[in-house]
């Protein structure tokens, strides 16, 4: 079960500190666990992690394919690895080796994208991650998540563990909005519907959802009622939610922070379009590189402000 | 070392060569040449040198062989075969639909397969992987993996060596099949190696034995039993081997990938017979 924050204010916690977390208290239980990092310990402070296990904490250095492949034959011996380094870097640097060697090797290895998106911020384009779960999405089986806040960050890490599937994780680095409460649970695959409403249904993940619910709120203003669902697993996606969902509002907004035509959006247009047709609006990036800004005015750059989500809305229920 | 295990081992690698042709026969096309070149590594590997049980590939002390090479595959069923893990004519189904056998080892589909490669690079990374874990878990064994001379282009390569020796992985032995040939041509018109590919190994810091005649079951025990006295990093041994060894036609072309019609095929699986009749004869 999970509890709403009950004002979603800046947390006082850095973010990547809920991976740390979560590490240490499943490190001092299981004796399996590793982290391999690639020369960014550092910048999601598991500097904590080689603290306190120094002979479960290994750095490939800056050699993203080797360290993918390092953690798939740790794996085959019975290690539970998880690899970190920046999402461009497990995702284009690395992927023929998270695809083969993980996927298709059937190594079941958790690997943290670290600044999704435009959270990577004043790190730029060469930094800036809005294809990482798009190429992720081609991996069969492999589980995908985009955690909003340290409450869901701190849970989805712990659940990679448990799982017996490749797992990719977005990390945001620094303070974000808290959304829930800590001591909130969540299940991997399923959605968390945030907010019920009966006109439109806003479908966000990771940063996008803070502004998603501050969207409806707007929205509330003029009497239009949004549901809003937190979707934190983009795969395997929570289909039956989505369905439900826009049978009854009957029009759709997804609000993710990576290229819309490879990401949640273009997923949840599948499955729009196979069970329960209406009118979709896509926020996020359109076919866009990266770029130097800070994460306000890469929102405004981007089309992804509160404000937008709530014209999307608009447009989305014109369209019925 | 008697000479009796020296004979047993020769003639291994010879039924290896027999099987290795059979299986490949059995498609009527793949990768003949450097799946010859390491039939006398195998032989070594699985006649004397690791432990396992075919009956229990899983066995938590076992030895680990990983392919790098992932294309030779037809060799390792062939050895794999051999020594029990399946019948040998189980294996004569090389990519068929469907089939437990594809031509690039596949951890999933083959039982004896350690990890599954082909991507060339990644093998022996997760080799090192392998490696390292059986170290943290204090498993008293060693992780053998078998790299091309071609595969050394690759980046990942020199990753894995570099992370291998950072860490001291003296549980970990490689082999380089060096037989001097890839693809599109010899080694050293494709893409050359500077100083050689051992050189390279040492610079990185890896203890490299060379072994010059990387098709000498002898030569190639001694290596072994050289680098299992290597402590605190792990060992190469370069095997300057011959693409296609042993088998006429695949020595003379030195060629990547073969395609011989069933007539063809009959009278190299009948060469490979006659050569290790001849072999069982002369050694008893």
């Amino acid at each position: 079960m999970y509890k709403l924050a009950k004002e979603h204010t800046n947390d006082k916690r850095n973010n990547r500190d809920a991976y740390d977390d979560a590490m240490l208290d499943m490190m001092k239980v299981n004796d399996k666990i590793v982290h391999i990092d690639c020369d960014l310990a550092g910048c999601i402070n598991a500097t904590r992690i080689k603290k306190d296990f120094p002979e479960r904490f290994f750095n490939a250095g800056i050699a993203e394919a080797n360290a993918i492949c390092v953690a798939c034959g740790l794996s085959a011996t019975g290690i539970i690895p998880f690899v970190h380094t920046f999402g461009v870097f497990a995702s284009r640097r690395a992927f023929d080796q998270v695809f083969l060697s993980a996927g298709y090797g059937e190594r079941p290895i958790h690997i943290i994208g670290s600044d999704p998106g435009i959270t990577a911020a004043f790190n730029g384009a060469t930094h800036m991650p809005l294809e990482d779960c798009g190429l992720y999405l081609n991996v069969p089986n492999a589980i995908i998540m985009d955690p909003c806040d340290y409450a869901q960050t701190y849970v989805l890490t712990k659940r990679s563990a448990e799982t017996d599937s490749l797992t990719y994780m977005r990390l945001i680095r620094r303070s974000f909005k808290t959304i829930y409460e800590d001591g909130s649970d969540f299940e991997i695959g399923k959605g968390v519907l945030l907010k019920e409403g009966k006109d439109v249904t806003i479908i966000a993940s990771g940063v996008m959802v803070y502004n998603a619910i501050k969207a409806s709120e707007l929205l509330k203003e003029e009497g239009i009622e949004a549901e809003v669902i937190d979707m934190h697993t983009w795969k395997p996606l929570d289909e039956e939610l989505i369905i439900r969902s826009a049978g009854k509002t009957g029009a759709v907004v997804t609000a993710e922070n990576h290229e819309v035509n490879t990401g949640l959006g273009s997923a949840i247009a599948n499955v729009l379009a196979a069970n329960c047709p209406v009118p979709q609006e896509f926020i996020g990036i359109h076919n866009r590189y990266g770029q130097v800004g800070s994460q306000d005015f890469l929102e405004k750059e981007y089309g992804m402000t509160v404000e937008d989500i709530a014209d999307a809305a608009r447009k989305a229920i014109s369209r019925k | 070392m008697k000479n009796e295990t020296l004979n047993r081992l020769k003639l291994l690698a010879s039924e290896i060569r027999l099987e290795t042709m059979k299986i490949i026969a059995s498609k009527g096309n793949g990768h003949v040449g450097g799946s010859l070149s390491i039939a006398d590594v195998l032989a070594v590997l699985y006649g004397e040198v690791m432990h396992y049980k075919p009956e229990d590939p899983d066995w938590k002390e076992r030895d680990w062989l990983v392919l790098s090479k992932g294309h030779a595959g037809p060799a390792m069923y062939a050895a794999l075969g051999i020594v029990g893990y399946y019948a040998k004519e189980d294996a004569y189904h090389l990519n068929e639909a469907g089939s437990d056998f594809p031509s690039h080892t596949d951890h999933s589909k083959t039982k004896g397969v350690d990890l599954t490669t082909g991507s060339l690079g990644q093998g022996i990374s997760q080799a090192v992987g392998a490696a390292l874990g059986n170290k943290m878990q204090r498993i008293d064994s060693h992780v053998f993996v078998i790299c091309g001379d071609g595969e050394c282009d690759e980046g990942q390569v020199w990753e894995a060596a570099q992370f291998a020796a950072h860490y001291h992985l003296d549980n970990l032995i490689g082999f380089v099949d060096n037989n001097g040939r890839q693809l599109d041509g010899t080694v050293e018109e494709v893409m050359s190696h500077g100083k050689g590919i051992g050189a390279k190994f040492d610079a990185f810091g890896w203890e490299v034995i060379d072994v010059k005649d990387g098709n000498d079951v002898k030569e190639i025990l001694e290596a072994i039993h050289r680098a299992y006295e290597i402590k605190d990093k792990p060992t190469m041994i370069i095997l300057n081997t011959v693409k296609g060894k042993g088998i006429d036609f695949a020595e003379t072309s030195g060629e990547h990938s073969s395609t011989l019609n069933a007539e063809q095929w009959k009278v190299v699986i009948a060469e490979a017979e006659r050569k290790y009749e001849a072999l069982k004869e002369e050694l008893s």
